[in-house]
Protein backbone atom coordinates (compact mmCIF):
# COMPACT_ATOMS: atom_id res chain seq x y z
CA UNK A 1 0.00 0.00 0.00
CA UNK A 2 2.95 2.31 0.38
CA UNK A 3 3.64 2.55 -3.31
CA UNK A 4 2.41 5.30 -5.59
CA UNK A 5 2.18 3.93 -9.11
CA UNK A 6 1.98 5.94 -12.32
CA UNK A 7 -1.00 5.65 -14.63
CA UNK A 8 -2.41 7.52 -17.61
CA UNK A 9 -5.93 8.93 -17.55
CA UNK A 10 -8.15 7.58 -20.31
CA UNK A 11 -11.54 9.14 -19.63
CA UNK A 12 -13.69 10.61 -16.90
CA UNK A 13 -16.37 8.02 -16.16
CA UNK A 14 -18.33 9.72 -13.38
CA UNK A 15 -18.21 13.53 -13.23
CA UNK A 16 -20.10 13.80 -9.97
CA UNK A 17 -18.06 11.26 -8.01
CA UNK A 18 -14.82 12.33 -9.72
CA UNK A 19 -14.03 8.87 -11.09
CA UNK A 20 -11.79 8.28 -14.09
CA UNK A 21 -10.54 5.26 -15.98
CA UNK A 22 -6.74 4.89 -15.97
CA UNK A 23 -4.24 2.63 -17.66
CA UNK A 24 -1.51 1.32 -15.36
CA UNK A 25 0.96 -0.80 -17.34
CA UNK A 26 -1.91 -2.25 -19.39
CA UNK A 27 -4.23 -2.73 -16.41
CA UNK A 28 -7.36 -0.59 -16.79
CA UNK A 29 -9.21 0.36 -13.66
CA UNK A 30 -11.29 3.17 -12.21
CA UNK A 31 -9.76 5.57 -9.70
CA UNK A 32 -10.80 8.79 -7.97
CA UNK A 33 -9.26 12.08 -9.14
CA UNK A 34 -11.03 14.36 -6.65
CA UNK A 35 -7.87 15.21 -4.70
CA UNK A 36 -6.46 17.01 -7.74
CA UNK A 37 -9.55 19.13 -8.33
CA UNK A 38 -8.35 22.37 -6.81
CA UNK A 39 -4.77 21.93 -7.81
CA UNK A 40 -5.05 24.90 -10.13
CA UNK A 41 -4.27 22.59 -13.02
CA UNK A 42 -6.84 19.80 -12.74
CA UNK A 43 -6.44 16.61 -14.74
CA UNK A 44 -8.01 15.23 -17.90
CA UNK A 45 -7.60 12.42 -20.45
CA UNK A 46 -3.99 11.92 -21.51
CA UNK A 47 -2.54 13.20 -18.23
CA UNK A 48 -0.24 11.05 -16.09
CA UNK A 49 -0.85 10.75 -12.37
CA UNK A 50 0.67 8.93 -9.38
CA UNK A 51 -1.95 6.63 -7.84
CA UNK A 52 -2.11 5.57 -4.20
CA UNK A 53 -4.91 3.37 -2.76
CA UNK A 54 -7.19 4.17 -5.69
CA UNK A 55 -6.74 7.94 -5.64
CA UNK A 56 -4.67 10.17 -7.91
CA UNK A 57 -2.16 11.91 -5.61
CA UNK A 58 -0.27 14.13 -7.99
CA UNK A 59 0.06 14.97 -11.63
CA UNK A 60 3.43 14.17 -13.23
CA UNK A 61 4.83 14.59 -16.71
CA UNK A 62 5.15 11.63 -19.04
CA UNK A 63 8.91 11.35 -18.70
CA UNK A 64 8.68 11.20 -14.91
CA UNK A 65 5.84 8.67 -15.10
CA UNK A 66 7.75 6.35 -17.40
CA UNK A 67 10.97 6.60 -15.41
CA UNK A 68 9.07 5.90 -12.19
CA UNK A 69 7.42 2.88 -13.77
CA UNK A 70 10.75 1.53 -14.93
CA UNK A 71 12.12 1.89 -11.42
CA UNK A 72 9.07 0.16 -9.93
CA UNK A 73 9.35 -2.71 -12.40
CA UNK A 74 12.84 -3.32 -11.10
CA UNK A 75 11.40 -3.70 -7.61
CA UNK A 76 9.83 -6.91 -8.88
CA UNK A 77 7.64 -8.65 -6.36
CA UNK A 78 6.30 -5.59 -4.53
CA UNK A 79 5.26 -3.83 -7.71
CA UNK A 80 3.64 -7.00 -9.02
CA UNK A 81 1.77 -7.43 -5.75
CA UNK A 82 0.55 -3.84 -6.01
CA UNK A 83 -0.66 -4.46 -9.58
CA UNK A 84 -2.46 -7.62 -8.45
CA UNK A 85 -4.24 -5.61 -5.75
CA UNK A 86 -5.15 -2.97 -8.31
CA UNK A 87 -6.53 -5.69 -10.61
CA UNK A 88 -8.77 -6.91 -7.79
CA UNK A 89 -10.12 -3.40 -7.28
CA UNK A 90 -13.60 -2.50 -8.56
CA UNK A 91 -14.25 1.14 -7.80
CA UNK A 92 -17.61 2.36 -9.03
CA UNK B 1 28.80 0.06 -6.96
CA UNK B 2 26.89 -3.07 -7.54
CA UNK B 3 23.54 -1.70 -8.73
CA UNK B 4 24.53 1.65 -10.14
CA UNK B 5 23.97 0.41 -13.69
CA UNK B 6 20.28 0.00 -12.88
CA UNK B 7 19.86 3.68 -11.97
CA UNK B 8 17.90 6.01 -14.22
CA UNK B 9 21.21 7.66 -15.08
CA UNK B 10 24.15 5.49 -13.97
CA UNK B 11 26.70 8.19 -14.84
CA UNK B 12 24.96 10.67 -12.55
CA UNK B 13 25.00 8.01 -9.82
CA UNK B 14 28.78 7.76 -10.07
CA UNK B 15 29.18 11.54 -10.13
CA UNK B 16 27.01 11.93 -7.02
CA UNK B 17 28.93 9.22 -5.17
CA UNK B 18 32.18 11.03 -5.96
CA UNK B 19 30.75 14.38 -4.90
CA UNK B 20 29.52 12.90 -1.63
CA UNK B 21 32.94 11.47 -0.95
CA UNK B 22 34.47 14.91 -1.58
CA UNK B 23 31.93 16.65 0.66
CA UNK B 24 32.47 14.64 3.85
CA UNK B 25 35.03 15.80 6.36
CA UNK B 26 37.31 12.89 7.15
CA UNK B 27 37.12 11.98 10.83
CA UNK B 28 33.58 13.29 11.22
CA UNK B 29 30.75 10.77 11.59
CA UNK B 30 27.45 11.67 9.93
CA UNK B 31 24.15 10.14 10.97
CA UNK B 32 21.16 10.84 8.74
CA UNK B 33 17.67 9.48 9.19
CA UNK B 34 15.56 8.51 6.21
CA UNK B 35 12.07 9.03 7.52
CA UNK B 36 10.12 7.01 5.00
CA UNK B 37 9.87 3.22 4.64
CA UNK B 38 9.91 3.65 0.86
CA UNK B 39 13.40 5.14 1.15
CA UNK B 40 14.54 2.30 3.41
CA UNK B 41 13.35 -0.15 0.81
CA UNK B 42 15.21 1.57 -2.06
CA UNK B 43 18.37 1.94 -0.01
CA UNK B 44 18.65 -1.81 0.53
CA UNK B 45 17.28 -2.85 -2.80
CA UNK B 46 19.81 -0.73 -4.69
CA UNK B 47 22.66 -0.86 -2.23
CA UNK B 48 22.69 2.94 -1.84
CA UNK B 49 24.62 2.29 1.38
CA UNK B 50 27.45 0.80 -0.63
CA UNK B 51 27.91 4.08 -2.49
CA UNK B 52 28.37 6.08 0.70
CA UNK B 53 31.62 6.67 2.52
CA UNK B 54 31.94 4.58 5.70
CA UNK B 55 31.48 7.62 7.95
CA UNK B 56 28.01 8.38 6.54
CA UNK B 57 25.46 6.28 8.39
CA UNK B 58 21.79 6.00 7.51
CA UNK B 59 19.26 5.20 10.22
CA UNK B 60 15.73 4.16 9.45
CA UNK B 61 12.89 6.30 10.68
CA UNK B 62 9.29 5.67 11.71
CA UNK B 63 7.70 6.30 8.31
CA UNK B 64 6.29 2.86 7.60
CA UNK B 65 2.57 3.10 8.36
CA UNK B 66 2.15 -0.60 9.09
CA UNK B 67 5.17 -0.78 11.40
CA UNK B 68 3.87 1.84 13.81
CA UNK B 69 0.48 0.18 14.55
CA UNK B 70 0.54 -1.08 18.16
CA UNK B 71 -0.59 -4.57 19.13
CA UNK B 72 -3.62 -3.38 21.04
CA UNK B 73 -4.95 -1.72 17.92
CA UNK B 74 -4.70 -5.00 15.99
CA UNK B 75 -6.51 -6.77 18.85
CA UNK B 76 -9.28 -4.16 18.68
CA UNK B 77 -9.58 -4.72 14.93
CA UNK B 78 -9.80 -8.48 15.40
CA UNK B 79 -12.48 -8.04 18.07
CA UNK B 80 -14.56 -6.05 15.58
CA UNK B 81 -13.87 -8.52 12.78
CA UNK B 82 -15.15 -11.41 14.90
CA UNK B 83 -18.63 -9.88 15.26
CA UNK B 84 -20.98 -11.94 13.12
CA UNK B 85 -22.63 -8.93 11.47
CA UNK B 86 -19.31 -7.35 10.46
CA UNK B 87 -17.36 -7.55 7.23
CA UNK B 88 -13.94 -6.19 8.19
CA UNK B 89 -11.88 -4.62 5.40
CA UNK B 90 -8.23 -3.56 5.42
CA UNK B 91 -5.16 -3.16 3.22
CA UNK B 92 -3.27 -6.37 2.48
CA UNK B 93 -0.21 -5.16 4.42
CA UNK B 94 -2.21 -5.15 7.67
CA UNK B 95 -3.19 -8.82 7.45
CA UNK B 96 0.01 -10.28 8.92
CA UNK B 97 0.66 -7.67 11.60
CA UNK B 98 0.75 -9.59 14.86
CA UNK B 99 -1.74 -8.82 17.62
CA UNK B 100 -1.35 -10.34 21.06
CA UNK B 101 -3.24 -13.47 19.97
CA UNK B 102 -2.53 -13.73 16.29
CA UNK B 103 -3.06 -11.58 13.23
CA UNK B 104 -6.06 -10.64 11.12
CA UNK B 105 -4.97 -13.43 8.78
CA UNK B 106 -5.27 -15.93 11.65
CA UNK B 107 -8.69 -14.53 12.57
CA UNK B 108 -9.77 -14.92 8.95
CA UNK B 109 -8.62 -18.54 8.94
CA UNK B 110 -10.74 -19.05 12.05
CA UNK B 111 -13.82 -17.84 10.20
CA UNK B 112 -14.00 -14.05 10.64
CA UNK B 113 -15.17 -12.27 7.48
CA UNK B 114 -12.07 -10.20 6.71
CA UNK B 115 -11.46 -8.90 3.20
CA UNK B 116 -8.37 -7.29 1.73
CA UNK B 117 -9.05 -4.15 -0.26
CA UNK B 118 -6.90 -2.04 -2.55
CA UNK B 119 -8.77 1.17 -1.81
CA UNK B 120 -11.18 2.53 0.83
CA UNK B 121 -13.57 2.98 -2.11
CA UNK B 122 -13.54 -0.82 -2.55
CA UNK B 123 -14.64 -1.11 1.09
CA UNK B 124 -17.48 1.33 0.42
CA UNK B 125 -18.57 -0.70 -2.61
CA UNK B 126 -18.64 -3.87 -0.48
CA UNK B 127 -20.90 -2.01 1.98
CA UNK B 128 -23.28 -1.00 -0.78
CA UNK B 129 -23.54 -4.55 -2.13
CA UNK B 130 -24.05 -6.08 1.34
CA UNK B 131 -26.78 -3.88 2.83
CA UNK B 132 -27.61 -6.46 5.52
CA UNK B 133 -24.05 -6.48 6.93
CA UNK B 134 -21.93 -3.88 8.72
CA UNK B 135 -18.78 -3.03 6.77
CA UNK B 136 -15.86 -1.62 8.78
CA UNK B 137 -12.79 -0.15 7.07
CA UNK B 138 -9.56 -0.30 9.11
CA UNK B 139 -7.93 2.97 8.02
CA UNK B 140 -4.17 3.20 8.46
CA UNK B 141 -1.47 5.40 7.01
CA UNK B 142 0.08 8.83 7.22
CA UNK B 143 -1.19 11.97 5.48
CA UNK B 144 -0.46 10.18 2.20
CA UNK B 145 -3.46 7.91 2.75
CA UNK B 146 -5.72 9.89 5.10
CA UNK B 147 -7.21 12.18 2.38
CA UNK B 148 -8.39 9.08 0.48
CA UNK B 149 -10.23 7.83 3.57
CA UNK B 150 -11.66 11.33 4.04
CA UNK B 151 -13.06 11.49 0.50
CA UNK B 152 -14.50 7.98 0.89
CA UNK B 153 -16.28 8.99 4.12
CA UNK B 154 -17.61 12.13 2.45
CA UNK B 155 -19.04 9.99 -0.32
CA UNK B 156 -20.57 7.49 2.14
CA UNK B 157 -22.23 10.44 3.85
CA UNK B 158 -23.45 11.98 0.58
CA UNK B 159 -24.94 8.66 -0.57
CA UNK B 160 -26.44 7.88 2.82
CA UNK B 161 -24.66 4.52 3.15
CA UNK B 162 -25.72 3.48 6.65
CA UNK B 163 -23.81 0.22 7.05
CA UNK B 164 -20.31 1.64 6.49
CA UNK B 165 -17.97 2.82 9.21
CA UNK B 166 -14.29 3.47 9.75
CA UNK B 167 -11.87 2.40 12.48
CA UNK B 168 -9.51 5.30 12.10
CA UNK B 169 -5.84 4.65 12.87
CA UNK B 170 -4.38 7.36 10.68
CA UNK B 171 -1.27 9.06 12.02
CA UNK B 172 0.55 12.29 11.29
CA UNK B 173 4.22 12.64 10.43
CA UNK B 174 5.39 15.67 12.41
CA UNK B 175 4.79 14.55 16.07
CA UNK B 176 6.91 11.36 15.90
CA UNK B 177 9.76 13.35 14.31
CA UNK B 178 9.56 15.84 17.16
CA UNK B 179 9.52 12.95 19.65
CA UNK B 180 12.63 11.47 18.02
CA UNK B 181 14.41 14.81 18.04
CA UNK B 182 13.57 15.21 21.73
CA UNK B 183 14.85 11.73 22.54
CA UNK B 184 18.28 11.71 24.15
CA UNK B 185 19.10 8.32 22.56
CA UNK B 186 19.61 9.76 19.19
CA UNK B 187 22.07 12.19 17.75
CA UNK B 188 21.16 12.93 14.16
CA UNK B 189 22.87 15.30 11.73
CA UNK B 190 20.04 15.61 9.24
CA UNK B 191 16.97 14.09 7.63
CA UNK B 192 16.06 12.68 4.25
CA UNK B 193 12.43 13.86 4.27
CA UNK B 194 9.52 11.69 3.15
CA UNK B 195 8.34 12.07 -0.45
CA UNK B 196 4.76 10.86 -0.68
CA UNK B 197 3.55 12.34 2.60
CA UNK B 198 4.91 15.64 1.36
CA UNK B 199 2.78 15.58 -1.80
CA UNK B 200 -0.07 16.15 0.66
CA UNK B 201 1.44 18.23 3.49
CA UNK B 202 4.13 19.95 1.43
CA UNK B 203 7.61 20.74 2.73
CA UNK B 204 6.55 23.62 4.98
CA UNK B 205 5.57 21.50 8.06
CA UNK B 206 9.22 20.40 8.35
CA UNK B 207 10.47 23.94 8.91
CA UNK B 208 10.52 23.28 12.68
CA UNK B 209 13.44 20.88 12.19
CA UNK B 210 15.95 23.56 11.18
CA UNK B 211 14.19 26.29 13.16
CA UNK B 212 13.84 24.49 16.53
CA UNK B 213 16.51 21.80 16.32
CA UNK B 214 19.11 23.23 13.97
CA UNK B 215 19.15 20.23 11.60
CA UNK B 216 18.84 20.22 7.83
CA UNK B 217 16.11 18.25 6.05
CA UNK B 218 15.83 17.51 2.33
CA UNK B 219 12.53 16.09 1.03
CA UNK B 220 13.46 13.36 -1.46
CA UNK B 221 12.00 11.06 -4.11
CA UNK B 222 12.30 7.28 -4.04
CA UNK B 223 14.82 6.46 -6.69
CA UNK B 224 18.35 5.71 -5.54
CA UNK B 225 19.50 8.84 -7.41
CA UNK B 226 17.01 10.95 -5.47
CA UNK B 227 18.32 9.62 -2.18
CA UNK B 228 21.96 10.18 -3.17
CA UNK B 229 21.15 13.68 -4.32
CA UNK B 230 19.36 14.44 -1.04
CA UNK B 231 22.38 13.22 0.94
CA UNK B 232 24.64 15.42 -1.15
CA UNK B 233 22.33 18.39 -0.49
CA UNK B 234 22.36 17.75 3.28
CA UNK B 235 26.17 17.50 3.23
CA UNK B 236 26.37 20.78 1.29
CA UNK B 237 24.20 22.50 3.90
CA UNK B 238 26.42 21.19 6.69
CA UNK B 239 29.61 22.19 4.88
CA UNK B 240 28.32 25.71 4.17
CA UNK B 241 26.89 26.15 7.67
CA UNK B 242 23.34 26.39 6.29
CA UNK B 243 20.38 24.70 7.87
CA UNK B 244 17.06 24.70 6.04
CA UNK B 245 14.27 22.72 4.40
CA UNK B 246 15.13 21.87 0.82
CA UNK B 247 13.00 20.03 -1.71
CA UNK B 248 14.87 17.57 -3.91
CA UNK B 249 11.54 16.12 -5.13
CA UNK B 250 10.06 19.38 -6.46
CA UNK B 251 9.04 17.57 -9.66
CA UNK B 252 6.29 15.92 -7.60
CA UNK B 253 6.09 17.75 -4.25
CA UNK B 254 4.80 21.35 -4.16
CA UNK B 255 6.24 23.29 -1.21
CA UNK B 256 2.72 24.07 0.02
CA UNK B 257 1.37 20.55 -0.47
CA UNK B 258 -2.06 19.69 -1.87
CA UNK B 259 -4.65 22.23 -0.63
CA UNK B 260 -7.65 20.08 -1.60
CA UNK B 261 -6.30 17.05 0.30
CA UNK B 262 -5.54 19.18 3.37
CA UNK B 263 -9.01 20.69 3.22
CA UNK B 264 -10.87 17.34 3.16
CA UNK B 265 -8.68 16.01 5.97
CA UNK B 266 -9.45 19.05 8.10
CA UNK B 267 -13.16 18.58 7.44
CA UNK B 268 -13.38 14.87 8.23
CA UNK B 269 -10.74 14.29 10.92
CA UNK B 270 -9.61 15.83 14.15
CA UNK B 271 -6.50 15.18 16.23
CA UNK B 272 -6.68 12.66 19.05
CA UNK B 273 -5.22 14.00 22.30
CA UNK B 274 -2.71 11.13 22.13
CA UNK B 275 -2.14 7.97 20.15
CA UNK B 276 -0.03 4.92 20.89
CA UNK B 277 2.82 4.11 18.48
CA UNK B 278 4.43 0.74 18.27
CA UNK B 279 7.68 0.93 20.21
CA UNK B 280 7.50 4.71 20.63
CA UNK B 281 4.70 4.79 23.21
CA UNK B 282 2.05 7.50 23.43
CA UNK B 283 2.70 10.63 21.41
CA UNK B 284 0.36 13.55 21.90
CA UNK B 285 -1.66 14.89 18.96
CA UNK B 286 -0.17 12.32 16.61
CA UNK B 287 -3.24 10.35 15.55
CA UNK B 288 -6.48 11.20 13.78
CA UNK B 289 -10.06 10.30 14.59
CA UNK B 290 -13.30 11.21 12.89
CA UNK B 291 -14.50 14.73 13.60
CA UNK B 292 -17.74 15.40 15.50
CA UNK B 293 -19.69 15.84 12.25
CA UNK B 294 -18.69 12.35 11.08
CA UNK B 295 -19.05 10.62 14.45
CA UNK B 296 -21.89 8.42 13.13
CA UNK B 297 -19.37 6.80 10.73
CA UNK B 298 -16.88 6.07 13.52
CA UNK B 299 -16.67 2.29 14.10
CA UNK B 300 -15.24 2.86 17.57
CA UNK B 301 -18.44 4.67 18.57
CA UNK B 302 -20.82 2.43 16.65
CA UNK B 303 -19.52 -0.78 18.24
CA UNK B 304 -18.14 -1.77 21.57
CA UNK B 305 -14.36 -1.67 20.96
CA UNK B 306 -12.30 -3.14 23.80
CA UNK B 307 -9.61 -0.44 23.58
CA UNK B 308 -6.90 -2.95 24.37
CA UNK B 309 -3.45 -1.86 25.48
CA UNK B 310 -0.83 -4.55 25.15
CA UNK B 311 2.83 -4.11 25.94
CA UNK B 312 5.15 -5.02 23.06
CA UNK B 313 6.52 -8.55 23.41
CA UNK B 314 9.72 -8.73 25.43
CA UNK B 315 11.83 -10.12 22.62
CA UNK B 316 10.76 -7.36 20.26
CA UNK B 317 13.05 -4.40 19.73
CA UNK B 318 10.98 -2.64 17.10
CA UNK B 319 10.96 0.52 19.20
CA UNK B 320 14.73 0.78 19.09
CA UNK B 321 14.70 0.02 15.38
CA UNK B 322 12.02 2.66 14.75
CA UNK B 323 14.09 5.16 16.70
CA UNK B 324 17.18 4.19 14.78
CA UNK B 325 18.98 3.23 18.00
CA UNK B 326 19.84 -0.26 16.78
CA UNK B 327 20.13 -1.76 13.33
CA UNK B 328 17.52 -4.41 12.51
CA UNK B 329 20.04 -7.24 12.60
CA UNK B 330 21.06 -6.24 16.10
CA UNK B 331 17.65 -7.34 17.41
CA UNK B 332 18.04 -10.68 19.17
CA UNK B 333 15.27 -12.42 17.27
CA UNK B 334 16.07 -10.98 13.82
CA UNK B 335 16.04 -13.68 11.15
CA UNK B 336 15.60 -16.46 13.70
CA UNK B 337 12.34 -16.23 15.64
CA UNK B 338 11.29 -13.17 13.62
CA UNK B 339 11.05 -13.50 9.83
CA UNK B 340 8.72 -12.02 7.19
CA UNK B 341 6.77 -15.30 7.16
CA UNK B 342 6.35 -15.36 10.96
CA UNK B 343 6.92 -11.83 12.21
CA UNK B 344 7.14 -11.05 15.92
CA UNK B 345 7.43 -7.35 15.38
CA UNK B 346 5.78 -5.08 12.84
CA UNK B 347 9.01 -3.93 11.16
CA UNK B 348 9.26 -7.40 9.67
CA UNK B 349 5.78 -7.34 8.12
CA UNK B 350 5.63 -4.80 5.35
CA UNK B 351 8.37 -4.79 2.76
CA UNK B 352 8.80 -1.11 3.69
CA UNK B 353 9.68 -2.09 7.25
CA UNK B 354 13.34 -1.73 8.16
CA UNK B 355 13.69 -5.33 9.34
CA UNK B 356 12.04 -6.81 6.26
CA UNK B 357 14.14 -4.59 3.98
CA UNK B 358 17.30 -5.75 5.74
CA UNK B 359 16.15 -9.35 5.71
CA UNK B 360 15.44 -9.28 1.98
CA UNK B 361 18.28 -7.19 0.64
CA UNK B 362 20.53 -6.07 3.44
CA UNK B 363 23.07 -8.83 3.66
CA UNK B 364 25.82 -6.94 1.83
CA UNK B 365 25.21 -3.80 3.82
CA UNK B 366 25.45 -5.82 7.00
CA UNK B 367 28.76 -7.34 6.05
CA UNK B 368 30.08 -3.90 5.30
CA UNK B 369 29.08 -2.64 8.73
CA UNK B 370 30.46 -5.63 10.55
CA UNK B 371 33.94 -5.27 9.12
S1 LIG C 1 13.57 -8.42 14.15
FE1 LIG C 1 11.38 -8.54 14.52
S2 LIG C 1 11.12 -8.15 16.69
FE2 LIG C 1 13.21 -7.51 16.17
S3 LIG C 1 12.99 -5.33 15.76
FE3 LIG C 1 12.76 -6.38 13.79
S4 LIG C 1 10.53 -6.72 13.56
FE4 LIG C 1 10.92 -6.15 15.71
Amino acid sequence: MCLAIPGQLLEIVDEENRLAKVDVAGVRRTINIGLLDEDGVGVGPGDWVLIHVGFAMSKVDEEEAIATRRQLERMGQDYEAELEELKASVIE
Amino acid sequence: MRYVDEFRDPELGRVLATEILAAVEPGRHYKFMEVCGGHTHSIYKYGVDDLLPANVELVHGPGCPVCVIPMGRVDDGIALARRPEVIFTCFGDMMRVPGSEGSLLDAKAEGADIRMVYSPLDALRIAKSNPDREVVFFAIGFETTAPSTALTLKRARAEGVKNFSCMCSHVTIVPPLRALLDSPDLRLDGFVGPGHVSTVVGARPFEFIPADYGKPIVVAGFEPLDILQAIRMILAQLAEGRCEVENQYARVVPYEGNPRALEVMAEVFELRPHFEWRGLGFISQSGLKLAEAYADLDAELRFEVPGVRVADPKACQCGEVLKGVIKPWECKVFGTACTPERPIGTCMVSSEGACAAYYNFGRFAREREVV
